[in-house]
């Protein structure tokens, strides 16, 4: 397994860094959190993203993707977590596209992968339900009616929910709540009737809804992958969306500590560095450790996910120790943003509490640190 | 690429005919092989197997050929290694002339030291020790005190070291001397080799707090050493130095990397296999362990350990041909050995009290042997410099903090 990037990644790492340092830093999102946003992301960076071939990095070429495997979309997160660039990259790429190609059949890949790699189709995935993520714990439920279904229920957390076109909703079409068995995946129009959608400001000022379905009919040609054998089809699309997702947070991770390094280095008190003191020098060197065993786990993780030979039990159990491990690290590494700062680390002025606020949300989303901890003892029969 | 299947494929056929039955088990802690003029081999297989190995100069898979060497490439040395653990095959040779002194000498001793000492090296003729701490230099290293003298073309040497593993069993000494007094500490430093067997010299081994006594202090009084001994140039021994403290770091830091079946290198039978299937036997747990918060310690520990193992690799991976370890090795060794200490800690939780015996009735081998191990790792972090140096160099040769010592004269440390 090759841990270190390829010549082509390190091409795409070098374009993805600089666009996203001069045309997405982090006063983009600053502005679409201040001037309050309609869609929470800048179409023009997104059509620019789309054009660099963001949108279909990963997805085959047979669907108009570049099939530069997951490795390569992963680098992309990786610089877009630098600048914290708010897209629908997460939301429609890694999450919906990868579930449409993971789990749709040969006509609904066809038909929409294309258009996610144009940039003309959001989708958001409409899965967790409570405050804590549990993906076999699913309420919402899909009834059987002729040939179709009926959906009832509500969902949280849906990220892009309230500016994407089509959502993903998981629902139960049998099983008790807590059942992995049960669960399916219904590809809808969310301008269905039924549908109510309240986007819900969150702290990272990225976008999220609440979504509830009253008595919404769909088709029979609405599912993705059957109606109810769904839960291990999701739970692998899921792991390579925390695989993702962790690269992502490599990305702002490293953004943190550089910055923290930076600030050892110019700011001065008692009329020297302050870098200077060991109090604040050991505690940047277990940082530097921690982030190397970062980047290594999500390089390894990146790999495993285009590596044919790994098994499902082997990439379930990269993603959460890429997803437990980056949750923990970038919640040390942006409290440290903080208080190595002292006060001007406290200013909204000051960009470092950005990262602290996305943090806390990117740790939460597809299972923080002890949902993932817990999941690796499970995996590994203990 | 066909050239390296190639290697495999002869690779693979040569160990299948040569690596005996019982070198592929376990290694048993008292049938490690450490070579020398008094080499023991408690199963005649280890003889065979250092024999066999040495012959081809895979002891040192990467050392040039000429001088006994394997003089393999990185991609054959690693294609060796995956198949020496395919057949889960014991380690031919441990030894500090391997890990330690050999690549340094390889860099900085002159063709006549490396004709000399590498062939011996290789084939484990002989066992080498480290000379570098002393009962007043230990973090602070550079402010050693033992001395070396020049008379006509011969050095006489007087002082004492301590914590110099396994002087009491070793054939010959790589050892810091102070050869200029005069000068600030670093720069009167020179590195030097001898004879353990040279009149004036004694070992006092030094009784540890698991029992064991893996350590000497080691005292010098009038040895006699030639002036050819002298490795590199005369008051430069202190880079030499530190290079050697980098190979031996990286060696250190592999006391981290557990092997996939067994948490403790393999010595144990299956109860104790791993912190977890030791955590569930002791609890009689059958599918899930009973204490969740040691079940969610232990999974933090694994994954952890999984992490590192993976930066092992890309350290190894990123490491240009023949270029050896860097400041990172810093901080392998550190990370290394926290996770090695945080490893028994937990079987101690996970055994209870039948994991703190001491000796006699009342407990099996094993779980004495937990005892008397999870005791000596807590010098993981003490020996080949303290976690706090390691952090020191690493804010230091790697992040590029100001170091505040050079505001006084007395600088630098171990």
């Amino acid at each position: 397994m090759a841990l270190v990037l390829n010549e082509d990644q390190l091409l795409l790492k070098d374009s993805a860094q600089s666009f996203c340092q001069q045309l997405a830093p982090v006063s983009v999102l600053r502005c679409l959190r201040d001037s309050n946003d309609e869609t929470g992301f800048d179409q023009a960076i997104w059509t620019q993203m789309v054009d660099l071939g963001w949108a279909g990095m990963a997805i085959p070429e047979a669907y108009g993707g570049y099939g530069f495997g997951y490795g390569g979309l992963g680098v992309v997160l990786e610089e877009t977590g630098r600048t914290l660039v708010s897209s629908p990259l997460i939301s429609t790429v890694l999450l919906a596209a990868t579930a449409i190609n993971e789990l749709g059949s040969e006509q609904q890949k066809q038909e929409l992968l294309p258009k996610i790699v144009a940039g003309e189709l959001l989708v958001a995935l409409a899965l967790d339900e409570n405050s804590s993520h549990a993906p076999s714990r699913i309420h919402t439920s899909a009834e059987r009616s002729g040939d179709g279904f009926i959906l009832n229920g509500a969902k949280t957390f849906v990220l892009d929910g309230h500016v994407a076109q089509k959502l993903i909703v998981v629902a139960r079409s049998s099983g008790e709540i807590d059942s992995k068995q049960g669960t399916g995946l219904f590809l809808v129009d969310a301008t269905l009737e039924g549908i109510a959608i309240n986007r819900t400001h969150m702290v990272d000022s990225r976008n999220s809804a609440k979504i509830e379905f009253s008595q919404v009919e769909v088709g029979a040609d609405a599912l993705l992958g059957e109606a109810d054998g769904g839960f291990d089809g999701l739970d692998r699309v899921l792991d390579i969306a925390r695989i993702g997702l962790a690269a992502e947070m490599l990305g702002s991770i490293q953004e943190v500590f550089e910055r923290i390094l930076d600030f050892l280095k110019t700011r001065e008190q008692f009329g020297i560095l302050i870098g200077s003191f060991q109090g604040l020098q050991h505690r940047a060197a277990t940082m530097y450790s921690e982030i190397e065993l970062c980047k290594s786990v999500v390089r390894a993780a990146l790999a495993g996910l285009d590596d044919p030979a790994k098994s499902r039990e082997d990439i379930a159990e990269l993603a959460s120790i890429a997803k437990a491990k980056l949750s923990e690290v970038f919640f040390e590494v942006s409290n440290e943003g903080i208080q190595m700062h002292g006060g001007i680390g406290m200013t909204d002025e000051f960009d470092i509490g950005f990262f602290l606020k996305r943090a806390r949300v990117a740790q939460q989303f597809l299972g923080d640190a002890s949902f993932h901890r817990d999941r690796y003892a499970s995996l590994n029969n203990f | 690429m066909q050239a390296l299947e190639k290697f495999q494929k002869n690779t693979r056929e040569w160990l299948q005919a040569n690596c005996p039955e019982s070198m592929r088990t376990a290694m048993v802690a008292d049938e490690v092989v450490w070579g020398g003029r008094n080499a023991r081999f408690k199963n005649p297989d280890s003889k065979l197997w250092l024999e066999r190995m040495a012959a081809r100069g895979w002891t040192c898979p990467t050392w040039p050929a000429e001088y006994g060497g394997g003089g393999l490439n990185k991609e054959e040395a690693i294609i060796l290694n995956q198949e020496l653990r395919r057949i889960n095959a014991r380690p031919a040779l441990t030894s500090f002339g391997i890990s330690m002194l050999g690549p340094v000498l390889l860099e900085s001793g002159s063709v006549d030291q490396i004709m000399e000492h590498i062939p011996k090296i290789v084939a484990g003729e002989i066992r080498w020790c480290q000379g570098y701490s002393e009962p007043g230099s230990g973090s602070d290293l550079a402010s050693l005190s033992t001395r070396a003298e020049l008379h006509g073309d011969t050095y006489t040497i007087n002082g004492s070291k301590v914590w110099t593993s396994y002087a009491d069993q070793a054939d010959w000494i790589f050892c810091l001397v102070r050869t200029d007094f005069e000068v600030p500490k670093h720069a009167g430093i020179s590195f030097i080799l001898f004879d353990m067997a040279s009149p004036g010299i004694t070992t006092k081994p030094i009784q540890l707090i698991s029992g064991g006594s893996p350590f000497c202090e080691t005292f010098f009084d009038d040895v006699k050493v030639p002036q050819r001994n002298l490795v590199g140039r005369l008051n430069e021994g202190w880079s030499i130095a530190k290079r050697l403290l980098q190979h031996e770091r990286t060696m250190i830091s592999s006391f981290g990397l557990s092997s996939g079946q067994s948490d403790r290198g393999g010595t144990t039978t299956s109860n104790l296999a791993s912190v977890e299937a030791a955590a569930m036997h002791y609890r009689g747990d059958s599918d899930r362990l009973s204490d969740a918060v040691l079940r969610d310690r232990i999974a933090q520990f694994k994954i952890d350990s999984a992490a590192f193992a993976y930066t092992s690799q890309r350290s190894i991976e990123e490491s240009k041909q023949g270029q050896g370890p860097n400041a990172t090795s810093s901080m392998l060794k550190n990370y290394g050995c926290e996770l090695n200490k945080r490893r028994y800690e937990l079987l101690m939780q996970a055994l209870g009290s039948q994991g703190l015996g001491w000796e006699g009735d009342g407990f099996n081998s094993d779980e004495l042997q937990v005892t008397r191990e999870w005791l000596r790792s807590k010098a993981n972090s003490i020996e080949g410099g303290t976690s706090e140096i390691q952090l020191n160099v690493i804010a230091k040769r790697v992040l590029g903090l100001p170091d505040i010592m050079s505001m006084s004269k007395q600088q630098g440390s171990k």
